[in-house]
């Protein structure tokens, strides 16, 4: 990476001075904090008259949300110089954990573990094709999100491996577009938004293999 | 699953006279009492409509008053399931016309007074089925559509009955984006409008239609999903070709003119062989869905020689 960062700024140096001094755990314990508030809903009652429905997705979305905020770090450091890399890992198993939590409901709470609809929507129903293969692409990142992990690939395999999230994060988008009836605004902005990040990726590599 | 439908004696149906009189002891302050009502009804005495128990009706509990107005797919109001009870009461209700046209002998735009003018109000509780899977059973109140046409009078050429939803895009925010093709429309062919269990109906729980699910005049069509069931009609049109339908237009793969309850016939992108009853709570055991929702007896004839899975 020899790109230059953008020139420096008080701004930017006092954020990052500050994001520094953030711990790790602080993202994880903010992170769930909107599980515990779903879960507060769950017992009092507040997910309204559908509530697996409701359940279902709203961790799809929060899922879906932590993935594009882990996409968004890296253009953020390079467009603006503030770094949220060390938060990366905790975004992303955030959104995994999310993600899970979203499959889980499905399958216990709404179809309720009925093997023959099951097995027939992961081949014939395209949303559910593509939200099972998203899922399943998030899986070994999860496995391999640790540090012993980084060491025993090599940064390079590493990083190619987890590369996989880009499909991931498609992957759900389109799964999101796809489950709606007619063509809703939100599940398009988050397609675009995703197909943003990936976009800028797209150009900066060409960029810097021409340069 | 209980699936039986005719010869109960209403008392068998809902405790009505237990609920009303609940409901007045709640409206004349007795609070303490809240606790009993078992979240069925509102704490309100309303108009009754007085309407007779019908033999069409199903024994299967109700949902609450609170479910059935509260969780809707009225897209003119929003496309959240919570939106038409926050937004829908900004439609004007009243007055209201039907223009009743096509090939009929006395076409004309009709008062809603008039359009109600010596129909007799029945009761038709009914299982309710969305073409999202999920379902509820609703204390209709209405009138069979048969008796409306019979009062017109159809001339022999019709073939299909068509209807249009209210476009009012001051009072129905959503008509003011493309979302879908308005004004919504729905339509039936001739002898499925003449079948008794097609009702059009003015209210619910015995009280007058909430304006969330589709007042002041609404179709009911039990055996097919419920977006065919069309809310706040304004238009009624007796023609000879298969009328166009708003969904159908939108995406003819996955919505049907038929759109009869199938659970061997899946939506292109989800499976209807089961559903949800709304009211269940959280481990409620999803349901077999029934061919013909349940209504099969009564309506199979009509597609007799069909091939339901291309005539779908």
């Amino acid at each position: 990476m020899a790109r230059a960062l953008p020139q420096g700024g008080a701004l930017r140096q006092a954020a990052n001075g500050t994001l520094r001094r953030v711990p790790v755990w602080l993202v994880y314990a903010l992170g769930a904090m909107p599980a515990l508030w779903l879960l507060w809903l769950i017992v009092s009652n507040g997910l309204g008259f559908d509530p697996v429905k409701e359940l279902e997705h709203r961790v799809g979305k929060l899922g879906l949300q932590f993935i594009v905020a882990g996409l968004a770090i890296t253009p953020l450091r390079k467009l603006t110089g503030i770094s949220l890399l060390r938060f990366r890992r905790a975004v992303g198993l955030l959104a995994f954990g999310y993600v899970a939590l979203h499959l889980s409901v499905w399958l216990f709470l709404d179809i309720q573990l009925r093997w023959a609809e099951i097995g027939k929507d992961i081949v014939k129903r395209p949303y559910i094709t593509v939200g099972m293969l998203g899922f399943a692409a998030l899986v070994p990142l999860a496995l391999t999100s640790n540090d012993l992990a980084l060491r025993k690939m090599g940064a390079r395999a590493w990083q190619r491996l987890h590369r996989l999230v880009y499909f991931a994060a498609l992957a759900g988008a389109v799964h999101y577009v796809l489950v709606v009836k007619a063509w809703p605004p939100e599940p398009l902005v988050y397609l675009g938004v995703v197909a943003g990040l990936l976009a800028l990726r797209l150009r900066w590599r060409r960029r810097h293999a021409v340069a | 699953m209980a699936v039986r439908k005719t010869d109960l004696k209403w008392s068998d149906v809902t405790p009505k006279a237990v609920f009303m009189n609940r409901r007045a002891v709640i409206a004349s302050g007795g609070a303490a009492l809240l606790g009993l009502s078992g979240g069925g009804q509102r704490a309100f005495a309303a108009d009754k409509l007085n309407a007779a128990p019908s033999r069409y009706s199903t024994d299967e509990k109700p949902n609450t008053f609170e479910e059935i107005s509260g969780y809707n797919n009225f897209y003119e109001f929003g496309l959240d399931k919570g939106d038409p009870a926050k937004n829908a009461h900004a439609l004007t209700t009243d007055p209201w016309a039907v223009q009743i046209d096509g090939l009929v002998d006395r076409p004309g735009s009709y008062d809603l007074a008039d359009i109600l003018k010596g129909q007799r109000l029945e009761q038709r509780i009914y299982r309710h089925r969305c073409v999202e899977a999920w379902s509820m059973v609703v204390p209709w109140v209405g009138f069979e559509l048969n008796a409306l046409l019979a009062r017109v009078g159809v001339q022999p050429g019709a073939r299909f009955v068509a209807f249009e939803t209210l476009m009012r895009p001051s009072e129905m925010p959503m008509q003011k984006t493309s979302i879908l093709d308005w004004p919504y429309r729905e339509g039936l062919r001739l002898d499925e409008a003449m079948h008794p269990l097609a009702i059009l109906a003015t209210g619910l729980y015995d009280e007058a239609m909430p304006k969330q699910n589709g007042a002041p005049l609404r179709l009911v069509v039990p055996w097919k999903y419920g977006f065919k069931s069309i809310k706040s009609i304004v238009r009624i049109t007796l023609t000879a070709d298969r009328p166009q339908a708003t969904w159908n237009m939108q995406a003819p793969k996955e919505y049907g003119f038929y759109s009869n309850v199938n659970p061997n016939v899946d939506h292109p992108r989800w499976s209807q062989a089961s559903e949800r009853r709304i009211g269940g709570g959280f481990f409620a055991k999803r349901q077999p869905t029934l061919m013909f929702n349940g209504y099969g007896d009564e309506v199979a004839s009509l597609y007799a020689g069909m091939d339901l899975t291309k005539e779908y």
